[in-house]
């Protein structure tokens, strides 16, 4: 990126001046190396973004950002519904509410050493996972409407997990507002044998150890111990959320003509927030979070019954469930007074920091405990939200590593088998369900996730807690 | 469309493609018709669900109808449209037949494949969604050319 542009106004942000149709600046979070690295698109993309009606204070980019649809990966901006602010399709993306959710075991890395292959050949079979797979769950018509209203609290009550996994899921596992009449009967019918399925590209499930603590009481207050054992799944929304985003282009396309919203580039597409369209697509984007919610519930009990019956004794418990592809609408602080703002994040985790009472109140001296997930080679992060974020970035942070290498380069440079045998040599078990799927996700085709991190933590937008390294993989 | 593509384009009058994009993966089909184009780009996009299309037979048929503001939303609204059959089945498609209107800005005929269960062959990967990201659908010296990137 050509960064002659951007002017440093600290050491990790960046800032593009308002120029042209932008009606505020664009801020962009990171070290000047990862800046220089990223695609000039992002830029284009945050001016677009920073163009659109009732924007507040910034259009932002995370350190992890790359070129998206419509909004750039890793792109958060709040909208004001009384400034004729808008939601938009792509700032939500796609893959609605994909996200991470850990669990930790009370249990030691040493203490399983022997079992983590028997025990991810157990996962592999309980989780459905892949192109072409199917949950063991089937919905019909008005069971599925449940899941859109109820999220992960329809999965508790129908026996997935306990109502105390709820309070350690953003809005307590339910997305409020949610109206399946605005899903259409397309994206129904694609999910019915999809509740509680894994998925492919990106997601995984991971057993993963606690390397390194960085915040010990951070890691006390969310249960971390050097050493100890975590399961983490990282999943959406899957065919769902993605026919919501692909219906609502073209309804909110109408939508942004009949407004005179003008739009630079397709997927850009929005409607004023208090409009019916723009209501719409908010009501049934809730129903795509709640899918993603119920989902990963589904997940984290399948795991935890596999573990439990693996490791007699052995506990599971949720430490948080996040979400980096959403809109949420959130009270904020601007310039001294509480407003209602739809804060959108393309590839962005929410980050609350201390003190904030949307946490459970074991996390609320701590902060929001974050999920960055990393390569199956290298190593992801636990991060705590900070008060400063929410005066940065209305408390949002990085969500991965982002690639370097696009999937064909990774397809014609390395074989499936080859990576996981390489792996295999460091010490980490991966289970495939294609093995084109796990060359393209090889390790290094994604970048430094380290350099990533760093600049949240230095930003202010997120403080770490702990490294933790994968012992065992499963690729969708 | 690099002048890459266009070379491609030219050497074979009919056929598909798949190119680079940082996060996802880009397909391109061409033909001497839209439907062809159309068609190929269909492939393109099955293609990366199993190692070899080809060894996908046509057994069973399902008909496919879609439209949408122009040609371009008529190709991402026709490579999403055949996503959701093919997931609705439990399908992965391998021959099209199809008529475009380009006047309604319309299609209408059927797609035909195999059902996963009965599919031996390593798997792919899972393909989200058509984007209209880079989406494309023109002319070029008689052949129609049309590409997106996929979400997958």
């Amino acid at each position: 990126m050509d960064i002659r542009r951007l002017k440093r106004i600290s050491e990790s942000c960046w800032e593009l001046p308002p120029s042209g149709a932008m009606r505020v600046p664009a801020y962009i979070f990171a070290c000047r190396e990862l800046l220089q690295e990223m695609d000039d698109k992002v830029v284009e993309q945050l001016s677009n973004v920073a163009s659109l009606p009732g924007i507040v204070k910034g259009a932002m980019a995370m350190p992890d950002a790359h070129w998206g649809y419509g909004f750039p990966i890793g792109g958060v901006a709040a909208f004001d519904p009384l400034e004729g602010g808008v939601i938009s399709v792509g700032g939500v993306g796609y893959d609605i509410s994909c996200g991470v959710r850990s669990l930790v075991l009370n249990i030691s890395r040493d203490e399983i050493e022997g079992q983590i292959s028997a025990l991810i050949d157990a996962l592999f079979r309980a989780i459905p996972a892949g192109v072409g797979s199917e949950g063991a769950i089937r919905l019909n018509r008005d069971e599925l409407d449940q899941v859109l209203i109820h999220g992960a609290r329809w999965a508790v009550e129908k026996g997935y997990g306990t109502k105390e996994d709820l309070r350690f899921i953003e809005e307590n596992g339910c997305m409020p507002g949610a109206d399946p009449e605005k899903v259409s009967i397309v994206a129904k019918d694609r999910q019915y044998r999809q509740v509680g399925t894994l998925g492919s590209g990106n997601h995984y499930l991971e057993i993963q150890y606690v390397e390194t603590l960085f915040d010990r009481e951070a890691a006390r207050a969310y249960g971390l111990e050097q050493d100890g054992v975590l399961i983490s799944i990282h999943c959406g929304s899957r065919a769902l959320g993605h026919q919501i985003g692909t219906d609502y282009i073209q309804i909110l396309g109408k939508a942004a003509r009949r407004y005179n919203i003008p739009i630079r580039e397709r997927e850009l597409v929005c409607a004023p927030i208090e409009s019916p369209e723009g209501r719409d697509y908010f009501a049934a984007m809730a129903c795509g979070i709640n899918c993603a919610l119920a989902n990963r519930q589904v997940l984290g009990a399948l795991v935890r019954d596999v573990v439990e019956s693996f490791l007699p004794g052995v506990s599971c418990r949720l430490i948080y469930d996040v979400s980096h592809n959403t809109c949420k609408p959130e009270i904020h602080s601007v310039g001294g007074r509480e407003r209602l703002l739809y804060v959108h994040r393309k590839g962005a985790t929410r980050a609350f920091g201390p003190g904030r009472r949307d946490l459970p109140h074991e996390y609320v001296e701590a902060g929001q405990p974050l999920f960055i997930g990393g390569t199956m080679g290298t190593c992801s992060y636990i991060l705590a939200g900070n008060q400063e974020g929410e005066r940065l970035a209305w408390a949002s942070a990085c969500h991965g590593a982002g690639r370097s290498m696009s999937r064909r380069a990774a397809l014609s440079k390395w074989k499936g088998k080859r990576v996981i045998g390489d792996l295999k040599g460091k010490g980490i078990i991966v289970k495939a369900a294609s093995m084109r799927g796990a060359a393209e996700e090889a390790p290094e085709a994604y970048k430094d996730i380290e350099a990533v991190v760093e600049s949240t933590h230095k930003a202010g937008l997120a403080r770490k807690v702990a490294r933790v390294r994968p012992l065992a993989v499963i690729k969708g | 469309m690099g002048a890459k593509a266009l070379v491609g384009v030219n050497e074979k009058r009919s056929g598909w493609e798949t190119f680079d994009h940082i996060a996802d993966i880009g397909i391109r089909g061409w033909g001497s018709d839209l439907s062809q184009a159309f068609s190929n780009g269909a492939m393109a996009m099955f293609s990366i669900m199993v190692e070899d299309l080809s060894r996908v037979k046509p057994e069973e048929s399902v008909d496919i109808e879609c439209d949408s503001f122009d040609l371009t939303g008529l190709f991402v609204a026709w490579l999403n449209t055949l996503l959701a059959q093919a997931d609705l089945h439990r399908m992965v498609f391998s021959r099209f037949q199809i008529e475009i209107d380009q006047e309604t800005i319309s299609l209408k005929g059927e797609a035909a494949g195999q059902i996963w269960s009965e599919i031996d062959q390593p798997r792919g990967i899972e393909v989200k969604g058509a984007t209209f990201s880079q989406a494309d659908v023109r002319q070029i010296d008689g052949i129609w050319m049309v590409q997106c990137i996929l979400d997958v």
